[in-house]
């Protein structure tokens, strides 16, 4: 048979399989009574359109062995067949659920289900109109190849603009009503879903905007890159301004709901950005980052709670800091001095070791009389003059997030950094060139512990209580992955990665049992398209993408601006 | 065309190893080698693979530490000091198999060999592009993307920044085509009349008995022979080992 033919019926059934998967686990179910486009679409209904467009998006696209570019006509076509067979697994699905009765071992295989696959239309009808509808879903999934770029980009990103817009119902609204644009809330919402006029209209408005983005956004740039230097300075600080001012009333806008989960990606950035000079700059693999986070928690947690059980001077919390960064500066000393020795896998393997032997110890009876064992530290104050609510808690977290961000900015470029480049490509070479490795990598340890405490102790007097459970292996696993998604040593990375690892779970709670598959599903996702990560770091990209074009090169890479362009040859 | 111009005999040389005694673990590479080289020169050593030629080279760079033996330095004991120490010292290592640091261009390679001055390089990065004028064509390239014999001018290049007063080289013609090899000479005796030493490592022994004023030969961790280049050069058994001689 022809290769793309098997190809596009091989990947049709896996997406029937992916279809048959989330039926019977139940959230084509649990998702029938959330409203994608009020009155026309469930978000039951569209998950297995969106499916078989992905499928159809696979079917039509270019083949790596034997290498095939299927175009036009015959792209659209193997997209339908697809998306089509796709629609063939979910109607005999809907038809084995209807006919045998397996409720009793898989609880979701019941009638309810084939009656919402078939669109509640019934068999005859209903198989039908799944076949066709997949298979347009596919045929418009493959012709995402066919079209121009710039315009499939726009729709995809319209698309999914408009979806993601319909899905976090709740908080668009709140930060429309924040804002005082509560009449919008009537046109764009309704039943917790977007409004027919609504959806069309984020998507014409997203879909527009990228596509101007990308026809004129390099002749925007380059218009600013040709302006003399002091009318660019003074649009930079125009940017910032407006920028910061954002920043300063963002809580108010989004309101108090949403602010916490802002407080809470702010605590991961600091996180981010501290285990970024270890591991992004340094090139040093810490698994047991999370010990500093802990420190930097209890120490504050000791100092400024009443309720501390041994030693309790009830400083204010600004008045510990300082304190606490001494005391994680040391920790971090006395966690890099033993392993300096250490490279790769033993460095990863003996640091994993540290971070569950802080928890261990702050856990231990040995420790429990200063720390408080199992039953941990209560009432730690808030940052006075702030309060603990999370709309102004967040002041204090975005201070120290620009503090970190502007720290490693600057170490980034300087001196240091360069040291640190070189140790990371070859140690001995880099000793050799005069760079004192043991003193560096000291000092990555020692300025990522200082980050990851701060985070920490913002982290106690945030949530008022401290208890070891807090501190587990997952926090350093997630700094690790924020900076992994976001691009390794790349700041702006490190902002987007734990927007993304961090938020996006928050914003997901509303689906709570699915929630981690659907987090799990987008990583996953993500690495496939993107491995060196959202914003990569110029030399990252370059060599995860040895082969590509070598114009790429040349693109804007946000966050970076130390080189020339790179030539490859 | 052997060099005859010796400099300076007799005087304290600027180099001197004693005895040097050095392990990989249980293993004695070096069994007690001792050479000088003296201000100016340039000095070779020769031998066949696995001779400890890098080792020594290592030794006194301190990348890899002597058990026992001395290395002197304008007449201090170095052989105790971190290698980012004896680069300040004047001390510069071009090690074997090009170690560039290939994700980072030529020009912050170059960067990279001055770290341990504070002072301003411009100089010194011209100076460099006019030894290998590629290098200034390729300023802005990966120095991984780079061709072997452009990754060996880097890191003669880097090791140049260093403004050192003795260049270790190891193997500069390795891997590279005749043509390149006599350039890489060339400059070799550029930078000697540039004012700098050189105690060249080479498996090349025929062109870097050319190149030299006086060498040594190597083998198993022992110097067996030192002399004049020319000398060595016309040595029966040097021919018959090393210059591919019946
Ligand atoms: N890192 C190491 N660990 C263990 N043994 C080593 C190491 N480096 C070198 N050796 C051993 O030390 C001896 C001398 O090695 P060295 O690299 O100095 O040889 P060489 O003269 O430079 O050889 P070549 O011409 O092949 O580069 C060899 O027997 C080698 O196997
Ligand atoms: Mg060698």
């Amino acid at each position: 048979m022809d290769p793309l033919m098997r190809r596009a019926i091989i990947t049709g059934l896996l997406g029937g399989a992916a279809v048959i998967h989330i039926g019977l686990i139940g959230m084509i179910d649990a998702f029938q009574s959330r409203d994608t486009i009020a009155d026309v679409l469930t978000l039951g209904a569209l998950l297995p359109i969106l499916i078989a467009l992905l499928i159809g998006w696979r079917s039509g696209g270019p083949m790596r062995a034997p290498h095939i570019i299927p175009t036009g006509r015959r792209a659209v076509a193997l997209g339908a067949l697809g998306g089509g067979t796709t629609g063939l697994v979910i109607t005999a699905l809907a038809l084995f659920t209807t006919t045998i009765d397996v409720r009793w071992i898989l609880s979701n295989a019941s009638p309810s289900l084939a009656e919402e696959l078939w669109y509640g239309q019934g068999a005859a009808l209903g198989s039908v109109l799944v076949i066709v509808v997949s298979a347009a879903a596919g045929a418009a999934g493959a012709a995402l190849h066919v079209i121009p770029g710039t315009i499939a980009r726009a729709l995809t990103v319209g698309g999914i603009t408009a979806i993601l817009v319909a899905l976090m119902e709740p908080f668009v609204v709140a930060v429309l009503r924040n804002i005082g644009l509560r009449f919008l809330e009537g046109i764009f919402y309704a039943q917790g879903g977007l409004t027919l006029i609504g959806f069309v209209l984020v998507f014409a408005i997203t879909a527009a905007g990228t596509y101007a983005w990308a026809t004129r956004g390099r002749e925007t740039k380059q218009r600013v890159a040709a302006m003399p230097p002091d009318r660019r300075r003074t649009g930079k600080l125009v940017v910032y301004f407006v920028l910061t001012a954002f920043l300063l009333v963002l809580p108010q806008i989004v309101g108090s709901r949403l602010s916490e989960v802002v407080g809470t990606v702010g605590l991961y950035i600091l996180l981010g950005l501290g285990l970024n000079i270890v591991v992004g700059f340094a090139g040093l693999l810490d698994l047991g980052y999370v010990a500093f986070y802990a420190v930097g928690a209890y120490t504050t947690a000791v100092l400024t709670s009443a309720a501390s059980p041994a030693f309790s001077p009830e400083l204010p919390f600004f008045g510990a800091l300082p304190f606490v960064i001494v005391a994680a500066m040391l920790i971090g000393l006395m966690v890099g001095t033993p392993v300096l020795r250490l490279r790769g896998d033993y460095l990863a393997i003996v640091t994993l070791g540290f971070g569950e032997i802080a928890r261990i110890l702050f856990l231990s009876a040995w420790a429990q009389p200063l720390v408080g064992g199992a039953q941990g530290i209560l009432s730690v104050p808030p940052p006075i003059p702030f309060g603990r609510d999370p709309q102004s808690i967040y002041y204090p977290i975005l201070f120290f997030c620009i503090l970190a961000a502007v720290a490693a900015r600057s170490l980034q470029g300087s001196r240091v950094g360069r040291a640190w480049n070189a140790m990371r490509e070859d140690e001995s070479v880099a000793e050799a060139t005069g760079i004192n490795t043991v003193t560096y990598k000291l000092l990555a340890f020692g300025l990522g512990a200082a980050f990851g405490c701060i985070s920490g102790a913002l982290f106690a007097t945030k949530i008022g209580t401290v208890f070891p459970v807090s501190f587990d292996l997952l926090v350093s696993i997630n700094a690790l992955a924020l900076i992994i998604l976001g691009g390794m040593g790349n700041i702006a990375g490190v902002i987007v990665g734990a927007l993304v690892l961090v938020g996006l779970p928050e914003l997901l709670r509303e689906f709570s049992e699915f929630r981690l598959l659907i987090y799990g599903m987008v990583l996953v996702t993500m690495m496939l398209l993107r491995p060196e990560g959202l914003l990569p770091s110029r030399s990252r990209r370059a060599e995860l993408h040895e082969r590509e074009d070598a114009e790429d090169q040349y693109e804007d890479e946000a966050g970076e601006e130390t080189g020339q362009p790179v030539v490859t040859t | 065309m052997t060099r005859t111009d010796t400099p300076a005999a007799g005087a304290q040389p600027l180099l001197e190893l004693t005895d040097l005694h050095v392990y990989y673990g249980n293993i004695e590479a070096l069994k007690g080698v001792s050479l000088t080289v003296g201000r100016g020169e340039v000095v070779t050593l020769i031998g066949s693979n696995g001779a400890g030629k890098s080792t020594t080279l290592r030794a006194i760079s301190g990348t890899h530490k002597p058990r026992s033996g001395t290395i002197k330095f304008e007449g201090r004991e170095i052989q105790h000091l971190p290698a980012h120490e004896v680069v300040t010292f004047g001390i510069a290592h071009s090690p074997e198999g090009r170690k560039v640091f290939s994700r980072m261009t030529v020009f912050e390679n170059l960067q990279m060999g001055a770290f341990s001055r504070r002072e301003k390089i411009d100089d010194d990065i011209t100076r460099v592009f006019d030894l290998f004028p590629r290098l200034r064509e390729r300023r802005s390239q990966k120095a991984g993307t780079m061709s072997g014999g452009e990754q060996q001018m880097l890191a003669m290049g880097r090791a140049l920044m260093a403004h050192p007063t003795i260049l270790l080289l190891d193997e500069p013609s390795m891997g590279l085509s005749p043509i390149l090899t006599e350039q890489i000479f060339k400059i070799i005796a550029e930078i000697n009349e540039q004012g700098t030493t050189v105690l060249l490592v080479e498996q090349n022994a025929l062109m870097a008995l050319h190149a030299a004023h006086r060498g040594y030969v190597i083998q198993t961790g022992k110097i067996l022979l030192a002399d004049t280049a020319a000398n060595l050069a016309a040595n029966e058994q040097v021919r018959q080992a090393y210059l591919g001689e019946i």
